[in-house]
């Protein structure tokens, strides 16, 4: 499913440089709910921003469903994340002026799925049916996570990024989420969670510690 | 859903910037449309003055030259065409011509191409003693105008006298004698009806009585001869109108020569002409003078309009980098949940072209009512002739395309950035 091997990645200012992913490799199956842990700035986000396709490797392979992401060009990767990735960014990056169903039918933008049905399922399941019509500026923080969750799954993609999904949350938000993302990993999507809440960790299948940029335990 | 609601939706979100876009473009347009119209009013404007300056000008050329052909009508016959060898003073001292030349002549003119005189009347006339009335009298035959084989036949000066009658002068008329219309009189031992006497000319016509030629011809024993052709010089605009004539008689007619009579009224009504000439002349100084305003106004529209479109292109460009700097978050999750850079592409500009759009209507309208309420007022004819539609539909056509080209750089940037960039930065 997810696949990194030996991913490096360094961000360069000038003379300055750091090393954010230090020759790290790891595997995703299917079904399977992986969290990544560790400390701020220890490379979590640049570890889930290239097993995206988000952030290309200085050196490294990243394939997902035996396609190296790198390989594709930008809009070729675009339209592959649409079909095979899902994203839940800890900022939530909610569209300021799209209603609550509108953000969620996002994704089928590029698609052109009838995404209605499914975006309305969705919120249903995340108990935002009442919400609908709603700007993100209207929900709170928990409604705002749970509607960036649902637009994630609309294209039921067969992997599911989440950076700090439970973050700003919290504990009945944050449980709803978990309980979510362990669902959609139950229906055979492999799931990677980076989080620095080990009650989150705790929900994973399997857990692996990333400092300095370079993964300590699988 | 479709692109159109994510850029509907943006726009309502940023209601602000995106009307400063369409008053941009609005501008532009309005500059466009506003100095077009004004030009063209003022061209039709100019065409409207100037078309009725030049029928007051033809009006008032029209009663000139009939004023003139009115002179030199009254002035009968103003051109004598002479034998060669009559001697002029013998011709003003006796009041008649004294030498003759063949009555042929008159036909070889009016079978000529002439054209600096008309109306030809071949005479023969006398001065002779009238026996009958015991004093002086000026016999003068006539058979009528002999008309030119190349114009149109025209009303003549004077009626052909048929044999046997005769028209008298004034002062016969009032002779002691008894000389009335209806009257018999013996002339040469010839009897005549008097058909009609004349009103005083206060000339030698006073004393003159005009009978048929072939009866004077007999009676004077001048057959097949003449001593004048009369004519009347046309009203042709010539820088030396009686050389001409004399050097067009003088390649027909050869062995004859010419004298003019009337110079006076001639040269009231040559005045008369250079009037005309001074108003035609007036007209095209007035022509020439708005032109040159028309073109000033021209050019400084050409300068202005391109320069309003410029500023606003650049004002559209700083917009709507602005506006992707406020979106750039947003531009990130597009490109992470898919988005290709074309279709980034389409919802940016895609709000560029609905600017566009409005701001051309808005801008036409804007244009078309401040043009019609800084120009000359028109006519409802001159305003059926505006032909407005072109131009409004160019200005709304360049509208959107000015909207989107002026946009396109930031935005062409905008969607070529890594979306890892704006999303990490978070």
């Amino acid at each position: 499913m997810l696949s990194l091997k030996d991913v490096t990645r360094v961000y360069r200012e000038g003379r300055l440089s750091v090393t954010a992913v230090n020759n790290a490799s790891l595997t995703v199956g299917k079904g399977e709910f992986v969290a990544v842990t560790g400390p701020s700035g220890c490379g979590k986000s640049t570890l889930l921003l290239t097993a995206g396709g988000l952030l290309a490797p200085d050196s490294g392979v990243v394939t997902v469903n035996e396609t190296d992401l790198y390989e594709l060009t930008p809009d070729s990767r675009s339209q592959f994340r649409n079909e095979h990735i899902g994203f839940v960014f800890q900022e939530l990056h909610l569209v300021p002026y799209l209603t609550v169903r509108h953000n969620v039918m996002a994704p089928a933008l590029v698609s052109g799925k009838a995404a209605q049905d499914r975006a309305i399922e969705l919120l249903d399941e995340f108990g935002l049916a009442d919400r609908l019509s709603h700007l993100p500026e209207k929900l709170s923080t928990g409604e705002r996570q749970r509607t960036a969750l649902a637009r994630a799954m609309l294209n039921e993609p067969s992997l599911l990024l989440a950076d700090e999904p439970t973050g700003n949350l919290d504990a009945e938000n944050s449980a709803i989420v978990l309980r979510h993302l362990r669902a959609f990993a139950d229906k055979g999507a492999a799931v990677l969670l980076v989080t620095h809440d080990p009650i989150a960790a705790e929900q994973a299948d399997r857990r692996i510690t990333i400092r300095d940029g370079v993964i300590e335990r699988l | 859903m479709k692109l159109i609601t994510l850029v509907l939706c943006e726009i309502r979100h940023r209601f602000t910037s995106f009307v400063l876009t369409v008053l941009s473009v609005a501008v532009a347009v309005a500059a466009f449309v506003c100095s077009y119209y004004l030009l063209r009013t003022d061209e039709l404007k100019t065409e409207e003055l100037l078309t009725a300056r030049q029928q007051e000008v033809e009006d008032a050329g029209s009663k000139l030259e009939d004023s003139m052909r009115k002179i030199t009508k009254g002035l009968g016959f103003n051109i004598l065409v002479l034998p060669g060898d009559q001697d002029l003073g013998e011709l003003h001292a006796e009041g008649t011509p004294t030498t003759s030349m063949p009555e042929a002549y008159v036909t070889k003119l009016a079978s000529s191409k002439i054209v600096t005189i008309n109306h030809l009347l071949p005479i023969v006339a006398k001065k002779i003693e009238w026996p009958e009335m015991n004093r002086s009298v000026i016999v003068t035959g006539t058979r009528g105008e002999v008309p030119l084989a190349h114009r149109a036949l025209k009303k003549p000066l004077q009626d052909a006298v048929p044999k046997g009658t005769m028209i008298v002068g004034a002062e016969l008329g009032r002779a002691k004698d008894g000389v009335a219309v209806g009257t018999k009189i013996k002339l040469m031992d010839r009897e005549f009806v008097v058909t009609k006497i004349h009103e005083e000319r206060g000339t030698a016509d006073d004393i003159t009585v005009w009978i048929n030629l072939a009866e004077a011809q007999e009676m004077l024993k001048m057959q097949n001869l003449v001593n004048a052709i009369l004519a009347l010089e046309c009203n042709c605009a010539t820088e030396d109108r009686v050389a001409e004539i004399r050097e067009e008689i003088a390649a027909i007619l050869p062995g004859t020569q010419i004298v003019e009579r009337g110079p006076p009224a001639l040269a009231r009504a040559e005045a008369r002409n250079k009037a005309k000439e001074t108003a035609v002349a007036n007209l095209a100084a007035a022509k020439a003078g708005r032109k040159t305003i028309h073109d000033q106004r021209a050019k400084l529209a050409a300068v202005l309009v391109p320069l309003i479109v410029i500023i606003a292109a650049t004002w559209i460009a700083l917009l709507t980098l602005l506006n992707i700097r406020q979106r750039r978050s947003e531009i990130g999750i597009l490109r992470a949940i898919g988005l290709g850079s074309g279709q980034i592409l389409r919802v940016l500009l895609g709000k560029a072209a609905i600017a566009g759009v409005l701001g051309g209507l808005l801008g036409l309208a804007i244009g078309f009512f401040v043009g019609r309420g800084l120009g000359d007022p028109l006519s409802a004819e001159a305003a059926a002739g505006l032909g407005m539609t072109g131009p409004f539909l160019v200005a709304l056509l360049a509208a959107p395309v000015l909207s989107v080209l002026a946009g396109w750089l930031p935005a062409m940037f905008a969607a070529k950035v890594d979306p890892a960039t704006i999303l990490s930065g978070s």
